[in-house]
């Protein structure tokens, strides 16, 4: 047991706390910071695995991006700072065993994959910035360059549709 | 000659010659840790006197005099004042979070100071995506604005930390874009790197009309993003008595007031980096001698000089224009700055790939 390690279980331990108070909170706003946390230490996590790049997107996108959206959401809300009533019983005990076979689905994924021996794996891992706008745009036969290109006509496609819709239409007054 | 490297380089020897490596690593993170909280009450206060000593000059009267040689103490005696003051938690407060929300934005702002590069070889971490974390782990410092705002259970603090999450959110695109733009120059995120490029000249004068338009676009952001006048308008006095930060008084407006100056030092420092070259000294091409003269000045006292001239001018903004209204605000950023921005990383592009530039 080395300093990684102990450090890997701090950091695995505070994503699953702050996770399940973002799922158990009774007042929606703290659940956005628990939320907010969770995706933090996520981001840490892939800090601690080196790929610094990953990391990086992980903060832009989820933490800069859609936490604030959900923080600007609930601040347009109603009597936002109030507690939620509690649930009923019916739906806990479901959500409760949708969690439960989630996790027992992974767990029998993780065993099956069979993961080889972590020292040569590492080895062969390199996460460069470069490398991943390489990867990103080359043509050949591991490039990805048609994913990414579809990605970005998807991701255009969504901006005109927000933009259809957030349009503000005269009515012309008759 | 005196440098820092050689400081750092010392510590490190020592210190693992003395202790194991786990250890040696241990201590270097409290040393490093500790250092940055002394740079942070060295910044802080500096700062905020420098400030009050600009505005005292740009509306001609003297600014603090009484304690110390031109009033330097002013700033100890007010902090030493808001140590004393009681940190009233209101009693509609959200109170966990309204405790949290200070140190939210002074954990960020200590993260940020991480890949940035004060002298030749003296910097926390060398990371790869250099530019990129700074980018990142900003967008987190609003967070702790909204939070701030939202937790005082005040309309006016949430109206405040409304206005300067959207004033954020939007103009981190333009600084982000003007950032990519020197990046497409550089060719790498890397701090180190990107300083190294910038040898034989700073970016701002290599990278010809598109740098400039770079560097005006990245300064304006800058100012926006740190929430400063002309654009302070998440904090306007006349409207909503003092934005996000009205319920906090004593030591934890104070980290509010530290955070806001640390900052505008770290956007500075950035924009140093990025268009006038970090620590490198003023090199002009090929002349060996001047580059060789230039070179017996220390790179830390470059590189707090530029930072210091850059935020000697976003203070100068400050007394010079007047506060924007909402619409302006977002009209500037998004029918102008943005376009601007879009179409110079457009240029830029087209002349690194020509070789337009030295």
């Amino acid at each position: 047991m080395n300093a990684s390690v102990i450090i890997f279980y701090c950091i695995a331990a505070f994503i699953l706390i702050t996770g399940l108070l973002a799922v158990m909170g009774r007042k929606i706003f703290r659940s956005a910071i628990a939320l907010l946390f969770s995706l933090t230490g996520i981001a840490g996590l892939y800090f601690w695995m080196d790929v610094n790049f990953i990391a990086a997107v992980q903060i832009i996108v989820y933490v800069g991006g859609i936490v604030v959206l959900i923080i600007f959401s609930i601040f347009l809300t109603q009597r936002s700072g109030e507690e939620m009533p509690k649930p009923l019983m019916k739906r806990t005990i479901f959500s409760v065993l949708a969690v439960l076979s989630g996790l027992g689905l992974t767990c029998n994924l993780i065993n099956q994959y069979g993961f080889g021996s972590s020292s040569n794996q590492s080895a062969a891992f390199k996460a460069d910035v470069a490398d991943i706008g390489t990867q990103m745009l080359s043509t050949t036969e591991h490039g990805f360059v048609l994913p990414f290109e579809l990605v970005s006509i998807l991701l255009l496609a969504a901006l005109i549709g927000c933009i259809v819709i957030a349009m503000k239409v005269k009515h012309e007054e008759k | 000659m005196f440098s820092l490297e050689g400081l750092t380089n010392f510590i490190h020897e020592w210190l693992n010659g003395h202790l194991p490596a786990t250890f040696a690593l241990l201590v270097e993170f409290v040393i490093v840790g500790v250092a940055a909280i002394g740079l942070f009450a060295v910044l802080g206060l500096g700062l905020v006197w420098m400030e009050r000593k600009v505005a005292a000059v740009m509306q001609i009267r003297l600014g603090p005099n009484r304690l110390g040689p031109k009033g330097i103490f002013q700033t100890s005696a007010d902090t030493v004042k808001l140590i004393m003051k009681e940190a009233l938690t209101p009693s509609n407060a959200d109170k966990f979070l309204f405790n949290l929300a200070p140190f939210i934005v002074i954990i960020v702002a200590m993260l940020i100071l991480v890949p940035i590069a004060f002298a030749r070889n003296f910097q926390i971490w060398d990371i790869n995506i250099g530019v990129l974390y700074v980018t990142a782990v900003s967008s987190l410092s609003v967070i702790g604005i909204l939070m701030a705002g939202w937790s005082s259970g005040n309309k006016y603090s949430l109206l405040g930390a409304m206005r300067s999450g959207a004033q954020i959110v939007s103009y981190e695109l333009s600084a982000g874009l003007s950032i990519i733009s020197i990046i497409v120059l550089t060719g790498s995120l890397k701090i180190s790197d990107i300083v190294a490029s910038q040898e034989n000249g700073w970016w701002i004068f290599k990278g010809h009309i598109p740098a400039i338009i770079a560097f005006v676009i990245f300064i304006i952001a800058a100012t926006a993003e740190t929430n400063r006048a002309p654009f302070d308008l998440a904090e306007a006095e006349s409207e909503l008595t003092a934005g996000f930060h009205t319920e906090y008084g004593g030591m934890k407006f104070a980290l509010f007031f530290l955070s806001e100056y640390i900052n505008i030092f770290i956007v500075c420092a950035i924009c140093a980096t990025l268009f006038l070259g970090g620590w490198m000294p003023f090199h002009i091409g090929s002349w060996t001698a001047f580059n060789h003269i230039m070179d017996y000045i220390p790179s830390s006292i470059w590189f707090f000089g530029k930072t210091i001239f850059l935020i000697f001018v976003i203070m100068w903004f400050r007394w010079t224009f007047p506060r924007l209204r909402v619409d302006q605000l977002l009209n500037l950023e998004w029918k102008y700055l943005l376009p601007i921005s879009m179409f110079n990383v457009l240029l830029m592009t087209l002349m690194a790939i020509m070789g337009w530039h030295f």
